[in-house]
């Protein structure tokens, strides 16, 4: 079942307290984009330890968006992409895919 | 608790800093999200306990660690479980944290924290460690080959002067060669406090507290912004 991006975590952490929500998710909106195409660019030119860094970056991301499964396979992702491999590079794509669009609804 | 985050991600940071908000005994002093910008920082101020990632780019949180003569506490924070057991090979630090952290895993590190601090011992700072605080009451400096004892409730406050700090009492001043953050680390917690980058007051002494100054005796001390949360803290405010 594919998982969905959610405010679960950020929700509790605030305990009612907006202004703290609302700048946790201002920083996401802001950070994840740039991450994103970090990323992108890093793979692009096949700097894999640098693709590897932003991995570790986004990953804390989705910990924190509740993607369980997503979290697992960044980690998985990073590792390989330390050993110059990238094998889950599409599959991480379409998380990374996921999750812009769940930012755009928030 | 004076505090600092250390963490390249500002998310990450957030994150602590809505965690300690909660905590009524620390206070955040300053974020970093760069280490080098911290080392700067805690030249100059007293901290107690950082909050710091391990992987960050170029300079790690453990190179952080090992460039700290006299590291303050540490709780480490990160997603990477592997760094836990390199971690605890560095005596400072008192507690691990993985990311997403918690408020009641967080709430059990403070409780941590604090049991050490009670119990916690003081680090060296080139005062005699064999006389000082030997009536708990009392602090050695050492001036022209002599070592002059004085008692906590005679110093009214502490100015950093250059390679030098001026130990202000009521009936005179001393000059002595050290650093305001080594003497902070001889004098008990409860009676004295950094109120700014070059002064430390005897919090007993306060008469009155204005906008952005203490007045002590005859002596107006500045209070700076990062400092001014713990102060206020600590007053026991109508």
């Amino acid at each position: 079942m594919k998982e969905t991006p959610n405010l679960t975590y950020i929700d509790n952490l605030a305990d009612g307290d907006e202004a703290f929500r609302q700048k946790f998710i201002g920083i996401l909106k802001e950070e994840f984009p740039a991450e994103k195409n970090e990323y992108l660019t890093a793979m692009e030119s096949s700097l894999f330890r640098g693709a590897s860094e932003l991995v570790h970056k986004i990953k804390h991301k989705l910990n924190v968006l509740g993607i369980q499964n997503a979290y697992t396979l960044a980690v998985q992702h990073e590792n390989e992409l330390r050993n110059g491999e990238h094998s889950l590079k599409q599959e991480f794509l379409s998380v990374l895919e996921t999750v812009e669009q769940y930012l755009k609804t928030i | 608790m004076n505090c600092i985050i250390v963490d390249d991600e500002a998310a990450a940071r957030a994150i602590v800093s809505q965690l300690c908000s909660k905590a009524p005994e620390l206070n955040v002093m300053e974020e970093f999200d760069s280490a080098i910008e911290a080392i700067k920082f805690l030249n100059e101020y007293k901290v107690d306990l950082i909050f710091l990632d391990i992987h960050m780019p170029g300079f790690t949180g453990i190179d952080f660690i090992q460039t700290l003569k006299n590291p303050p506490k540490i709780v480490m924070t990160t997603s990477d479980t592997e760094f836990a057991i390199a971690s605890y090979e560095y005596e400072a630090i008192v507690d691990y944290l993985v990311k997403p952290i918690t408020q009641e895993r967080f709430d059990k590190c403070v409780q941590k924290v604090l049991k050490g601090k009670s119990s916690g011992s003081k680090t060296s700072s080139g005062f005699p460690t064999d006389q000082e605080n030997a009536s708990g009451e009392d602090l050695y400096i050492n001036i022209d080959r002599r070592l002059i004892k004085l008692k906590y409730t005679e110093i009214l406050l502490i100015e950093a002067k250059g390679d030098y700090i001026n130990i202000k009492t009521q009936s005179k001043d001393y000059l002595v060669h050290t650093t305001l953050k080594k003497i902070l680390d001889k004098l008990p917690d409860d009676k004295f406090l950094q109120i700014h980058r070059s002064f430390v007051i005897n919090f007993n002494k306060i008469i009155d507290i204005e906008d952005n100054s203490v007045l002590i005796e005859k002596s107006v001390v500045p209070i700076s912004r990062s400092n001014r949360p713990e102060l206020m803290r600590r007053l026991n405010l109508l």
